[in-house]
């Protein structure tokens, strides 16, 4: 069985986001792909099924919703204010959505994105090995009221469950390695740099997250620009003028501005999510350090599933859910753990 | 581990980095050169028949390769220990150009409403528009990497006259297929974008088209000459996602 969400009403930054399309590098096209790769794990974990599934990435703001079909849906993410029928759902959980119910969800409380996944994930549009839209590209585009989400069909699992997640939604102390041309920044620089205490300026978006400066700009001992090579999401390439950016998702490709360090893969969901205003310092780690955290990141995204757990309800502010047919194969987590 | 950028530094050979925490750059020289393009093409071709357990993707800049990897089941120093064995088999600068070749000749506005900084950048180099005009489609150019943008080509080289610096104020927006030069070379965009290039020459070349059997229409090696048309012809060209362009296989 496989229905659709029918969008009614949708913020301007909502895009469907799977782990990105890898490989196309050399073809000048970056990675794209959720600009919080945890939460599309957390998500993943909540229903029971792969992460490589795509879900609907929320930036700022969600949207108003409404299902052909009974479906399972979970939210995970930055914590943005939901409501099914006008009745609070928690967050970081799995619920069910059912046929002709109205989800809606507005902006977060902390953070900048928010994820909406369903059973059996998006349809999407396969392009280039991936369903990902990439709008600096030119890949897909933002949805739009009116628009249908095909979903895939649901081989069934959990609801009503949640999961206990790393704060990652109000700033704070981020690790990075040297990049490539950290030496080229005098020690006083890099000392000054980590010493510092930045602010997420809000002209952000999925290509980088631009740093407010408590102090003067950030300058090399050499020229302000280089021989254009590689850019990763997670450099930090500081501008002509000296300030600090942080590369994200779709970031371009290559670029001509010397880096100061680069993020781990493992904190960069910090700084995407960081809102506007939040404080971010940076710490430099040895690589074998660094090496170690994301070993450890990975083991923690592998056995997620494992850490669901019934989510507790408090029953005056769930929804009358006997009212809804509920689709085959669904169980409520509660349920579960009763049977056990 | 040495800092990234001093892993390996002897005179007259290429320098091996890490980027980030799961990539590694070898550069084949700082400033651009034909041989170390050509050294980068080559090297990079090299790795990916290589196909070592672990790497994970290639890329190779103006004058540099990009190996990003999995560092928790490869470990550095043994794809440092790979990289230098592989840089040392051959001397990489006397490479050739990578087969497969093709020379692109491109229809072309230059000037009018269409490029307006023409005569401005003219002027910058010392030359008249029309000498100008007749340098930019008199020059084979190389397609020396494609980056930045996907399917975006960086065009080199031109003649001494073209070493004009970027702007400092960006132009708001250029549009897609259109020609910018500085610092000797062009380039040709394939997103709408702001840049601090200057807009020379507007093509109808649709460089990326995610949805085509061919999503890429140049790759690093191709040749690109300019061939002067009238904005009426051109307008007709957008019908065509190679914008008019001849395409003969040269290698």
């Amino acid at each position: 069985m496989s229905g659709g969400l029918k969008v009614l009403k949708v913020g301007p930054g909502v895009t469907l986001q799977d782990r990105g399309r890898l490989g196309w590098l050399d073809a000048g096209l970056s990675r794209g792909g959720a600009a919080d790769l945890l939460a599309l794990s957390e998500g993943a974990a909540l229903l029971n099924q792969s992460d490589d599934l795509p879900a609907l990435e929320m930036a700022g703001m969600g949207g108003e919703f409404e299902a052909d079909a009974d479906m399972r849906i979970a939210l995970t993410g930055a914590p943005m204010r939901a409501t099914l029928e006008g009745v609070k759902l928690a967050w970081n959980a799995s619920h069910i959505l059912p046929a002709g119910a109205r989800l809606s969800i507005g902006g977060p409380e902390v953070g900048s994105y928010g994820y909406l996944h369903v059973g059996g994930g998006f349809t999407g549009r396969l392009r280039l090995g991936a369903r990902s839209v990439h709008l600096a590209a030119g890949i897909g585009a933002a949805v739009q009221a009116g628009d249908h989400l095909a979903t895939l069909s649901d081989r069934g699992g959990p609801i009503g469950m949640t999961l206990d997640v790393e704060d990652r939604f109000t700033g704070g102390t981020v690790r990075i390695v040297e990049s490539l041309q950290t030496h080229q920044f005098s020690k006083a620089e890099r000392d000054r740099f980590i010493a510092s205490t930045f602010h997420r300026d809000a002209r952000g978006n999925r290509m980088g997250a631009r740093l407010v400066l408590p102090g003067d700009g950030f300058g090399t001992k050499g020229a302000r620009t280089i021989l254009s090579e590689v850019i990763v999401p997670g450099d930090i390439q500081i501008t002509g003028d000296g300030t600090p950016f942080v590369l994200l998702c779709e970031c371009q490709t290559t670029g001509g501005y010397p880096r100061i360090g680069t993020v781990l893969p493992c904190d960069l969901p910090i700084v995407a999510q960081a809102p506007a205003k939040a404080p971010l310092r940076f710490h430099y780690v040895g690589l074998e350090d660094a090496i170690q955290a994301e070993r450890k990141a990975a083991t923690t995204r592998q056995s997620l599933v494992k850490t669901i757990k019934p989510l507790i309800r408090d029953p005056h502010s769930i929804p009358d859910l006997l009212s809804y047919q509920l689709i085959s194969g669904v169980t409520s987590g509660a349920d579960k753990s009763d049977e056990e | 581990m040495t800092p990234p950028d001093r892993l390996v530094a002897a005179p007259d050979a290429p320098v091996i980095s890490t980027a980030g925490v799961d990539g590694m750059l070898i550069r084949f020289a700082d400033t651009l050169s034909e041989a170390a393009n050509r050294a980068a093409l080559a090297f990079r071709a090299a790795i990916d028949l290589a196909g070592w357990d672990g790497v994970e993707e290639t890329s190779s800049s103006l004058v540099s390769v990009y190996l990003r990897f999995d560092p928790i089941h490869l470990d550095h120093l043994t794809l440092l220990h790979q990289v230098t064995t592989l840089l040392g088999s051959r001397d990489w600068y006397a490479a050739e150009l990578p087969e497969g070749r093709r020379l692109w000749r491109i229809p072309a506005v230059f000037g009018t409403d269409l490029a307006p900084q023409l005569s401005e950048a003219a002027a910058q180099a010392g030359l008249s528009v029309d000498e100008a005009i007749a340098s930019l489609t008199s020059t084979r150019l190389r397609v020396q990497t494609i980056g930045f943008a996907p399917g975006q080509p960086y065009l080199g080289t031109l003649p001494d006259a073209w070493d004009i610096p970027r702007q400092s104020q960006l132009t708001a927006k250029v549009p897609e297929g259109a020609i910018a030069v500085a610092i000797r070379q062009l380039v040709l965009f394939s997103v709408s974008t702001p840049t601090g290039w200057q807009h020379v020459g507007q093509t109808a070349m649709r460089l990326f088209q995610p949805d085509a059997r061919e999503p890429f229409l140049l790759r690093a090696g191709d040749e690109v000459q300019f061939v002067t048309t009238t904005p009426e012809r051109l307008d007709a060209l957008h019908r065509d996602p190679k914008g008019g362009a001849q395409i003969t296989v040269i290698g």
